[in-house]
């Protein structure tokens, strides 16, 4: 581990809980429950009559189904209430078939088209999710069903590990990135490699050059800003547009992405990086229901 | 007649002096901000171990990513061109040649003359070049010149799944904490280089002899990955001039062969 | 229309293999032809909620298709696809 990363650790972003104390899971009908165990973040929520109750947001660890247990385990914390009494669980998420307690896996894509439009509305039709070890551009209908999607897990330029990479070389925080990279006069070129080990030897030479910080931030945020571009442009734009994931919080890649496609995405009520559980959660209350129609 | 390739790479310059179409000398140095100021480095080196002065050199040919920052070379060529001229004179049996340097993998294939009938490259994904290797002795704490034996003592074949260096980095750092052995890990790292290039070579058409240059090639564990994955042995430069330097050779050649041959 | 794109973009281009959902009959000819295994029949993941089975790019295949791919795509020449060529149904494009 290098020392910024020991001493620093510049991508470490900040995690969360939260309860809704105006919700009482005692006198509902349906408690269901989500978890989003994502490369970098893992996410559980639960529900009770498809409204969030309370829900976690922390690190992956090493071990997908600790971190599974983990966040729910968090979650669950201070509410009284405990696992059995959940009456379905989805998992999804990178390491979805790891979540021990999940009655089914579910993919992220269709849990994010589901859970962004939970967050932002049926008015939702394209939705960019951005997370720490991909990249997804999906298309959906009015109820959230997924009619088109992409998804790029391969190479890690435009996603969030890319980001880490950069805030790590320049020894920004992970959350300062963003505002950094828009303190700059004039837009720089961006960085010319897609691939984040070339871009990362340009923006050494960049600072070699006595390139400023923001500057080469700038750069940065701009490449992967257009990467994604082109992403959501295979795959088709149809408004409105929103960005899910951790990189939704990015506020440089973000202002980039809306100036290119020139559309705006709506600022988010609840976390976007909740995304992916919420649609999990919202499915397994959906699951319960189809079981009790079978019945 | 004595000439001089200049080979600009991505992370090294390197530059041979050929004399009557024998090998005087090479040299090499980290390739700096200033293109020409290295090569310029470089070919002094160079002149030094020839024991020859700067005016006794009658043509320059420059190749490689730089190529066009030397504005004191005579003239440049692609990479392709002077990887063909240079394998074709070390190995004339040669049909395909592989080219694999810190930055891209190249695979040409010639006829019997030497000339270029068909070529592929590997480019802006360091996954398939020498930087995926060497960005994984970072992560291993290995020297990368120890990288090749080491992995020559694994038994073990494991997969690495990853596909993109950041990716495999983070992969590879969890296999130490799982406490695989360093050895085998280093193995599938070869093996994981060496199944994108055998695959990009299999795209444009094994014919044999196959030839294996570049920087890259120095690597003994990654050359026994590339044989055991094609099946046959490649032919690989030893004697005289090392891989890494057969582009160079080729520019020295190319440079000859314009101003009359020998 | 129902895309499903299994690919990637890297920095040495853009590699996906589309399957429009709604074309494709489950028949299943495809995963048939494919020499590399690319291919396979699979539960709908756009459709979760629903019980259809239909042609996916295996998850061992998504990220390394470019390669996975390259036996059917030889250089410097167009050639018809086993798996294109076998959708009568037009369900299958490859993006390279």
């Amino acid at each position: 581990m290098s020392n910024a990363e020991s001493n620093k650790e510049y991508w470490r972003w900040t995690e969360s809980r939260y309860t809704n104390p105006d919700l009482n899971w005692k006198d509902v009908d349906i408690i269901s429950a989500g978890v989003d165990v994502g490369s970098v973040s893992t996410q559980a929520v639960i529900m009770v009559d498809g409204k969030i109750y309370c829900y976690s947001s922390m690190r992956t660890g090493s071990d997908s189904p600790d971190s599974a247990n983990n966040a729910m385990d968090w979650a669950l914390d201070g509410t009284g209430l405990s696992l059995d009494k959940i009456q379905y669980i989805v998992g999804t998420g990178y390491g979805r078939v790891n979540v021990s307690f999940a009655k089914r896996a579910i993919t992220e894509i269709a849990c994010h088209a589901r859970g962004a439009n939970f967050i932002y509305g049926p008015e939702i039709r394209t939705v960019l999710d951005m997370g720490g070890q991909d990249c997804k551009a999906i298309r959906c209908d009015q109820r959230g069903k997924v009619t088109a999607f992409l998804m790029n897990d391969k190479c890690a330029a435009g996603t969030g590990r890319g980001m880490e990479v950069f805030a790590d070389l320049l020894q920004v925080h992970i959350n300062d990135v963003g505002k950094m990279s828009l303190e700059v006069e004039e837009e720089p070129e961006p960085v010319s490699s897609t691939c984040v080990v070339f871009a990362k030897s340009e923006a050494v030479g960049l600072l070699r050059k006595g390139w400023p910080k923001e500057k080469v931030l700038a750069a940065y945020c701009s490449a992967m800003a257009h990467r994604v571009v082109t992403l959501l442009l295979r795959l088709g734009i149809e408004e409105k547009f929103a960005i899910t994931g951790g990189i939704a919080k990015n506020i440089g890649v973000v202002k980039r992405i809306e100036d290119e496609l020139k559309l705006k995405a709506p600022e988010p009520s609840i976390d976007p990086q909740l995304a992916g559980a919420i649609g999990a959660a919202l499915f397994a209350k959906a699951l319960v229901e189809k079981e009790r129609k079978k019945s | 007649m004595i000439t001089a390739g200049i080979d600009c790479g991505s992370k090294n310059t390197k530059v041979c002096i050929v004399k009557e179409g024998v090998v005087l000398s090479t040299a090499s140095v980290l390739s700096g901000f200033d293109q020409e100021e290295s090569a310029e480095q470089a070919l002094k080196s160079a002149l030094e171990k020839a024991g020859i002065k700067r005016e006794e050199i009658e043509h320059i040919t420059a190749t490689g990513a730089g190529m066009e920052a030397i504005k004191f070379s005579h003239n440049t060529i692609t990479t392709i061109t002077a990887d063909a001229r240079g394998t074709y004179s070390i190995f004339p049996s040669a049909r395909t040649i592989i080219d694999i340097g810190a930055e891209e993998g190249l695979v040409i294939k010639i006829d019997d003359k030497g000339k270029v009938k068909d070529f592929g490259i590997n480019e802006k994904c360091a996954a398939g070049a020498g930087a995926f290797i060497e960005a994984m002795s970072r992560a291993l704490e290995v020297d990368i010149e120890n990288m090749g034996e080491l992995s020559l003592k694994s038994a073990k074949q494991i997969p690495i799944n990853a596909q993109c260096t950041i990716f495999a980095e983070s992969e590879v750092v969890s296999l130490i904490h799982q406490k695989t052995l360093k050895e085998d890990i280093i193995r599938a790292v070869h093996d994981a280089i060496a199944d994108r290039n055998t695959s990009m070579v299999r795209q444009i058409g094994i014919e044999k002899d196959v030839a294996l240059i570049g920087g890259v090639a120095n690597n003994i564990g990654f050359v026994d990955s590339m044989n055991r994955n094609l099946g046959f042995g490649l032919l690989v430069p030893k004697d005289g001039v090392a891989p890494e330097y057969v582009s160079a050779l080729g520019a020295a050649l190319v440079a000859q062969d314009k101003i009359g041959g020998y | 229309m129902a895309k499903a794109n299994y690919g990637y973009k890297d920095g040495s281009g853009e590699y996906f293999i589309t399957i429009d959902t709604d074309l494709c009959n489950s028949c299943g000819k495809c995963v048939e032809v494919c020499p590399a295994g690319v291919l396979e029949m699979a539960e709908d993941e756009l459709d979760p909620l629903g019980d259809e089975i239909i042609a996916t790019v295996s998850d061992e295949h998504r990220k390394k298709i470019k390669y996975s791919c390259a036996p059917c795509k030889p250089s410097g020449e167009e050639k018809e696809l086993p798996c294109v060529k076998v959708c009568e149904l037009g369900a299958i494009t490859h993006s390279w």
